[in-house]
């Protein structure tokens, strides 16, 4: 009797364990598949979009009206951001793959610079067609390679779930059609000579003058030490941690950081002149006991200590306790938005808890500002009519195409949003419009 | 026994919540004596708007963040009164204010505390200027334990500026919202948890990094979602509940700081199994990460 009891209960377990298991695994396979699926679709979605932008660059060359390309050039702009969010969201991040996201992204800021331009004016040189032509032909490789791949993975039923397991399980065995697709897709796009496409992609000039200004005698590792005992304001015996960067920085910096109890700090300072370049300070900041206004003061104060000059107060803002203030270079009253520093000050005590003046040190150089060739009433002519403007100033910002140039800068109300506006100077070019917000409804509520 | 005692603590949550209610809105009606400048939240600056609004110069939402409205609302206001236009809240502007004006704070208070929707000009019937809460399961009935601490303390002094306040808008960076710093908060607590401050700001620094260069995607959710991108999100670390340190950091970043200069990778030398990453060029060592170019 009990023999059969126990009988019983053991098949039925086992048959339970069994139906769970077999559900357990169906489930598991329904959501391999759905992440499978999500990997198909983009890969699938990055052929046909090189498959087009071929197309699309085809027919732009054949265009006869180069006065006419702008919409031709939009949409290939257009397939080079949905080509790159679709690598984006394949498992390739540890496949060298950049290669091929720096080429389309290449194609997008040649295509965006071309056809913002007002090509009844200003058609496309003989050299931009080249460069065209160029994109043309490398394009066509890439894409020959990518529907090989795709035709390939389609044949096998090859999975990018085993893609993703033999790049996690790492190594040079790895042999995956998807991989060696992808790698020698890499490859033709390294041979593709370097000149094709000017470099000069937006935001690029400011890179042009890379930290001119840092000056000065080197600085050895004691000095280093020594100026941080005196900004941290710690005392001799206190230990402080200090490295140097590698090959890798933009500029050499000793990074030096100390703790103490609730409180650490962090400074990168460089070795050329010993200016700082970022200081974070974390401790608790305790309840608020000076005014947004009195840290600024404080701010102030403290920039000028560290030796930065005509800065002027831009923005500011207050998260929970803590003051956080924006500073802009003023040269003979224009305001230079590429040479800023930010400074974080706590509002419990004023103490300042944090600097950085990468940007300011980056952009910071002597420049020559020219007059400006139109005056402040003709500006405002090209501003939007329905735009109450309420301040205006003059300003030198870095446009879309990279250049610095000379502006008046207005701030207005359209509606019941302000909205900052450049207009160029020197032309009257409406150089950029953008909408300041900055506060939101507070989701976490009363 | 335990369920008892539970409930107990829930009624007391509840009564305190009720006695707050009541009494905080006689304390906050007069400025204290700070200079009110743009980007300053808090009561001050709703009586600011309350003020500005009731002569008719303020057209927004009376929130406690004193944004771009506020600042030509003020300055406009100085302007037609002869003040200097510094769109500061100075000792002469809110004397003046002050006088040409009237703040029933108690009444504002109260629609702020409801949720409501509400507008405070001056020569109407306060009542008609009232639109109850659009949605109405109110929240801080589902949730007493968790709203008690953000209520804002009695407090029997004329000033409030030392307690901690909550506002109907909070300050964000431009062009980011609290769920962009949410999003972000939760990557970097699941990347760097136990790092030291300034190698979680590297994180978020990373992240925004990757955001601006031309190899990864555009967004920040594209960014921390991109397959195999971070092994917080692969492992579902990103899902932990982040604390206020990460939010600190990701604010931080986001306002410029990036201790990484320039990075877009970072690895952990122990654990780091590619060889690829170990040829990229290396900035510098924060904490246990590795951050490279």
């Amino acid at each position: 009797m009990l023999r059969w009891i126990s009988i019983v209960v053991l098949v039925i377990g086992v048959a339970g364990t069994a139906a769970w298991g077999y559900k357990e695994h169906q489930e598991k396979n329904a959501i391999l598949l759905q992440a499978e699926n999500t990997y198909q679709r983009a890969f699938h979605e990055l052929s046909y979009n090189m498959d087009l932008m071929h197309d699309k660059i085809g027919t732009a060359i054949a265009m006869n009206s180069r006065e006419r390309l702008s919409p031709q050039l939009a949409e290939i702009w257009r397939l080079t951001s949905d080509a790159l969010s679709n690598v984006g969201q394949l498992p390739l991040t540890l496949l060298p793959f950049n290669k091929t996201e720096e080429f389309l992204s290449n194609i997008g800021d040649f295509t965006y610079r071309t056809a913002v331009r007002d090509l009844k004016k200003d058609p496309l040189t003989d050299k931009e067609l080249d460069t065209l032509n160029n994109l043309y032909t490398q394009a066509g490789e890439i894409k020959d390679e990518l529907r090989q791949v795709q035709y390939a993975a389609m044949e096998n039923n090859l999975r990018w779930m085993d893609v993703q397991l033999a790049l996690a399980t790492d190594d040079e065995q790895a042999d995956n059609t998807i991989i060696d697709g992808f790698k020698t897709v890499e490859k033709k796009v390294e041979g593709f000579s370097e000149g094709t496409v000017d470099p000069t992609t937006p935001g690029s000039s400011s890179e042009n003058h890379q930290y001119e200004n840092v000056k000065g005698k080197k600085i050895s590792q004691k000095d280093a030490i020594k100026y941080s005992r005196q900004l941290f304001n710690v005392n001799g015996t206190k230990d402080l941690n200090v490295t140097k960067t590698g090959d890798g920085a933009t500029i050499p910096l000793y990074s030096i950081s100390y703790s103490d109890g609730n409180k650490r700090a962090y400074l990168d300072l460089t070795q050329q002149g010993g200016n700082p370049i970022t200081l974070i300070v974390n401790r608790p900041v305790g309840e608020k006991k000076i005014s947004l206004n009195e840290g600024f003061v404080q701010a102030e104060k403290y920039i000028k200590k560290h030796g930065f000059e005509n800065m002027e107060l831009l923005n500011s803002s207050q998260y929970d306790n803590i003051g956080n203030y924006t500073f802009v270079y003023n040269q003979n009253g224009v305001r230079v938005f590429s040479d800023a520093i930010e400074v974080k000050v706590a509002l419990d005590n004023g103490e300042i808890l944090g600097l950085t003046a990468n940007n300011y040190y980056m952009n910071h150089h002597k420049r020559d500002i020219p007059k400006p060739s139109i005056d402040k009433e003709e500006a405002k002519d090209f501003v939007n009519p329905n735009v109450e403007i309420q301040e205006e100033f003059l300003a030198v910002i870095t446009n879309d195409l990279g250049d610095e140039v000379l502006t008046y800068e207005f701030l207005g109300i359209l509606g019941n949003d302000t909205y900052r506006i450049f207009i160029n100077a020197m032309d009257g070019t409406e150089e950029k419009v953008e909408k300041l917000n900055g506060k939101e409804i507070n989701y976490a509520g009363i | 026994m335990n369920s008892k005692k539970f409930f107990l603590l829930l009624i007391i949550c509840l009564l305190v919540i009720g006695l707050q209610g009541t009494s905080h809105p006689n304390s906050v009606d007069a400025f204290t004596n700070q200079v009110i400048q743009r980007g300053a939240v808090g009561n001050d600056v709703i009586e600011l708007q309350a003020r500005l609004q009731y002569i008719g110069y303020y057209r927004g939402k009376i929130d406690g963040v004193f944004g771009w409205g506020t600042y030509w609302a003020l300055r406009n206001f100085q302007n037609d009164y002869g003040l200097d236009i510094d769109g500061l809240a100075g000792l002469k502007t809110r004397q003046k204010l002050v006088s040409v004006s009237r703040f029933d704070g108690k009444w504002v208070h109260t629609q702020i505390a409801k949720g409501n929707d509400f507008t405070y000009y001056g020569g109407t019937d306060l009542n008609k200027q009232v639109k109850p809460k659009r949605n109405t399961g109110g929240r801080a009935n589902t949730t007493p334990s968790k709203q008690q601490p953000k209520t804002p303390t009695p407090n029997t002094g004329n000033n409030t500026a030392n307690t901690p306040q909550t506002t109907p808008a909070v300050n964000v960076p431009q062009g980011y919202s609290q769920n962009d710093i949410n999003l972000m908060a939760n990557a970097v607590h699941g990347e760097s948890r136990g790092e030291p401050y300034e190698g979680q700001v590297a994180v978020a620094a990373v992240i925004l990094n990757r955001v601006e260069s031309a190899l990864f995607p555009n967004t920040v959710s594209g960014v921390i979602f991109e397959p195999r991108a971070f092994t917080a999100v692969a492992d579902g670390q990103i899902w932990l509940t982040p604390n206020e340190q990460s939010k600190q950091a990701v604010l931080d970043a986001i306002n410029g700081w990036d201790p990484t200069g320039g990075a877009i990778y970072y690895f952990n030398p122990e654990t780091a199994t590619s060889s690829w990453i170990w040829g990229r060029p290396q900035i510098k060592q924060i904490g246990k990460h590795i951050f490279c170019k």
